[in-house]
C-alpha cells in the first residue's frame, strides 16, 4: 500500500504500519481462500473423471481414463463437438465481418447520432441473456429458425457483435490516422489502403477478438440453451442436460465430458489472454497508468 | 497518376459535404442489433399485453395474483441482494489492494478470469461434488473440527448463492480493477505528501472518483444475479427455495408454451431490475454531487 507514498513519510506512520501489515495478510487469506475454494470446485470435476470408483473417501480408489470412452459414446459428443466447431467458426466470422467495419467507423468518425450507436452497441452486454433470450427464442421460432444452427448462432452474435466492436475500438484509436492519408496521398485505394495498411496493424486485434468470441461461444449457455434443438447443441447445453438428467448416467463420466469442456474453453482462454489483458473479458480497455 | 491524384481531391471533397462512407460501415452492426436485439424485446413487449385468454393485462395481473409466480421475485432477490453485496464488498478492497500495475496483480485477475469463463454449469457440476455431504469442504471442515456431521450445501439456498459468489465475485473484481486503474495514481501521492495516511486517502480521493464506478458496478453484479439460472436448477431446489424468476419464465416457454406469459415474466424481470438500477443510481447521487468525470479516462 505504501508503495504510492513517497518514502520519507513511511517513517513518520511507523506506528501504523503493523496495521497496515495486517490488512495485508487479511487480503491475500480472503483472496487465497477463494481461490482454493475455486481450484477444489475444478480439481473435484478432474478427479472424478479419472476415478474408477469414488465413494466416501478424500481420493478415489483407483484410476481410470476409461469414463472419457463412456462419456464419448453416452452423449455422442463427436455430433456435439461438430456443431459446436461449426457455430463457434461462425458466430466468430460474422461478428469480426460485421464488428470491424463498425469499431472503424466509431474510432474514425465523429457523426450525429454516435453516443446513440453507442448506447445501441452497450445494450446487449448489459442486458443480462436469459433476460432478452426468451422473446429473441420467440421471435426465432416463429421465423423457423428456432431449434436449427443459424438460429443458434443469430442468438450468439447478439451480445458477440458488440463485443467486438467494443473491443475493436481502442486497437483502431491506436492506429495513427496520418498513416491512412498518407497512403491515400500516395495514390492507394480504399481496398489498397485496407490490405496493404489497415490489416497487418490490425491483425493483432482481430485474433484478440476472435480468441475472446471463441471463448464466449464455447461457454455461453443461456442463448444455445434457448434456441438450440436436437442437432444444434453445444458442449455446455450438452453438458447441462446431462447433469440435469442426474442419475441416468455415472457421475464419472458426466465429470469426464466437463474436463472436455474446460480443456476446450480453457486452451483458447490462455491462448487470448496471451494478447489481452483479464479485465478487457469483463468491460472496455483502458491503458493503465503506471504507478511508480 | 493524375487520375489518382483528382480521385483523392474527389474523395477529400467527398467528406467535406458530409457524405462520408467510412460512417457507412457502422450501418450493418446497427441493423443486426435493432433487429435481433430492439425489435425482439418490442415483439416481447407486444407479445406479453396479448394474452392466450382475458384482457391485455390478463398476463401482469395472473403473474402478480398467483402467488407461485409472484413470489420468484422475492425468491430471486433473496439470492440476489446477498450474493451482490458479498461480491462487491470483498471485491472492493481486494482490488484496491492491487491497483498497482505488478505480477501479483497480473496473476490474480489471470486466474479470476477461469472461473467466469468456465460459466455457472461447470461451476455448479464442480460444486455438486465439492459442497456435497462427501465432498472435499465438508471433509476439510469435519477435518478441522469445525463441525461433527456434514452441513447440507447443495440443492438448497446455499449452494446457488455460493455458486452466484464463485461467478460473481471474479466478474465484480475485474471490473472495479479496471475503474481503479483509471484513477490516476498521482493524486493519492498529492494527498500523501499533504500527510494523509492511507485510509484518509481512500477516503477522500479514491472513494469519490470510484463512486460513478462502483454503482455501475453494483448495478451490473445485480443484474447479474437476478438472472442466476442454469445452478438455480441444477444446484438448488428448483421447485422451491430456489424457484426463482428465471425458472418461471422458463417453464412458462417450454413447458406450458404459453409464450405470452413468458414475454410478460421477462418483462417483470426486466423491470425489477430496472427498479434495482434506478435506486443505486439515486442513492449515488446523494452521497455524491461533484463532476462525474474526474480523473477518470
Amino acid at each position: 500500500m505504501s508503495a504510492a507514498g513517497p518514502a520519507g513519510l513511511g517513517t513518520l506512520r511507523r506506528p501504523h504500519r503493523w496495521i497496515e501489515h495486517l490488512w495485508s495478510a487479511t487480503i491475500w487469506l480472503a483472496m487465497g481462500f477463494f481461490l482454493l475454494n475455486v481450484a477444489g470446485v475444478i480439481a473435484v470435476v478432474t478427479v472424478s473423471s479419472f476415478a474408477s470408483r469414488w465413494l466416501g473417501t478424500w481420493l478415489p480408489a483407483g484410476l481410470t481414463m476409461r469414463w472419457y470412452a463412456t462419456a464419448w459414446r453416452e452423449f455422442s459428443l463427436n455430433y456435439v463437438l461438430i456443431a459446436t466447431g461449426q457455430i463457434t467458426v461462425l458466430v466468430v466470422a460474422i461478428s469480426i465481418l460485421i464488428g470491424v467495419p463498425a469499431a472503424y467507423a466509431l474510432a474514425r468518425r465523429d457523426f450525429a447520432l454516435k453516443r446513440a450507436v453507442m448506447l445501441l452497441f452497450l445494450l446487449p452486454l448489459m442486458v443480462p441473456p436469459i433476460s432478452y433470450g426468451i422473446p429473441l427464442a420467440t421471435v426465432l421460432y416463429q421465423s423457423t429458425l428456432g431449434g436449427t444452427m443459424w438460429g443458434v448462432v443469430l442468438a450468439n452474435l447478439v451480445p458477440t457483435v458488440p463485443f467486438v466492436v467494443l473491443v475493436m475500438m481502442p486497437f483502431i484509436e491506436q492506429i495513427d490516422p496520418r498513416l491512412e492519408s498518407a497512403a491515400r496521398v500516395l495514390g492507394a485505394g480504399t481496398g489498397r489502403i485496407f490490405i496493404h495498411i489497415l490489416a497487418p496493424l490490425l491483425a493483432p486485434g482481430i485474433l484478440a477478438a476472435a480468441l475472446l468470441v471463441t471463448v464466449r461461444t464455447l461457454s455461453m449457455f443461456e442463448l444455445t440453451f434457448l434456441t438450440s434443438g436436437p442437432d444444434s447443441q453445444t458442449l455446455v447445453v450438452a453438458l447441462y442436460y446431462s447433469i440435469f438428467a442426474g442419475g441416468v448416467r455415472a457421475s464419472q463420466s458426466i465429470d469426464a465430458m466437463a474436463v472436455m469442456y474446460m480443456v476446450n474453453t480453457l486452451f483458447f482462454l490462455v491462448v487470448a489472454l496471451r494478447f489481452v489483458n483479464p479485465t478487457q473479458l469483463v468491460t472496455r480497455v483502458k491503458e493503465q497508468p503506471r504507478a511508480d | 497518376m493524375a487520375g489518382s491524384v483528382a480521385k483523392s481531391t474527389v474523395w477529400i471533397a467527398g467528406q467535406n459535404a458530409g457524405v462520408d462512407r467510412t460512417v457507412l460501415l457502422v450501418v450493418p452492426g446497427v441493423l443486426f442489433v435493432i433487429l435481433l436485439f430492439i425489435y425482439p424485446f418490442l415483439y416481447g413487449l407486444g407479445l406479453s399485453f396479448t394474452p392466450k385468454e382475458g384482457g391485455f393485462a390478463a398476463n401482469y395481473a395472473k403473474f402478480f395474483s398467483t402467488p407461485y409466480l409472484s413470489q420468484t421475485i422475492w425468491t430471486t432477490l433473496s439470492l440476489a441482494i446477498p450474493a451482490t453485496v458479498i461480491n462487491v464488498g470483498f471485491a472492493l478492497p481486494l482490488a484496491f489492494h492491487l491497483r498497482h500495475a505488478s505480477r501479483p496483480q497480473r496473476i490474480i485477475s489471470g486466474l479470476l478470469v477461469v472461473p467466469i469463463t468456465l460459466g455457472t454449469v461447470l461451476v455448479a457440476e464442480g460444486l455438486l461434488t465439492y459442497l456435497g455431504p462427501q465432498g472435499w469442504f465438508n471433509r476439510a471442515l469435519i477435518e478441522f473440527g469445525l463441525i461433527n456431521t456434514p452441513v447440507k450445501l447443495t440443492h438448497n439456498y446455499w449452494g446457488v448463492l455460493m455458486s452466484l459468489v464463485v461467478t460473481g465475485f471474479p466478474f465484480d473484481f475485474l471490473l472495479i480493477l479496471s475503474y481503479i486503474t483509471g484513477i490516476d495514481p498521482a493524486l493519492a501521492q498529492a494527498a500523501a505528501t499533504l500527510g494523509a495516511g492511507p485510509i484518509q486517502r481512500f477516503r477522500q480521493i479514491y472513494l469519490p472518483l470510484l463512486a460513478p464506478g462502483l454503482a455501475v458496478v453494483f448495478c451490473l453484479a445485480f443484474v447479474l444475479s437476478f438472472s442466476v439460472f442454469p445452478s438455480a436448477i441444477l444446484l438448488g431446489n428448483p421447485a422451491s427455495s430456489t424457484r426463482v424468476i428465471t425458472i418461471a419464465a422458463y417453464q412458462a416457454a417450454y413447458e406450458d408454451y404459453d409464450y405470452s406469459l413468458a414475454s410478460a415474466i421477462a418483462m417483470i424481470m426486466c423491470a425489477v431490475q430496472l427498479v434495482i438500477v434506478a435506486v443505486v443510481l439515486s442513492i449515488r447521487g446523494l452521497f455524491y454531487r461533484g463532476p462525474a468525470g474526474g480523473a477518470k479516462g
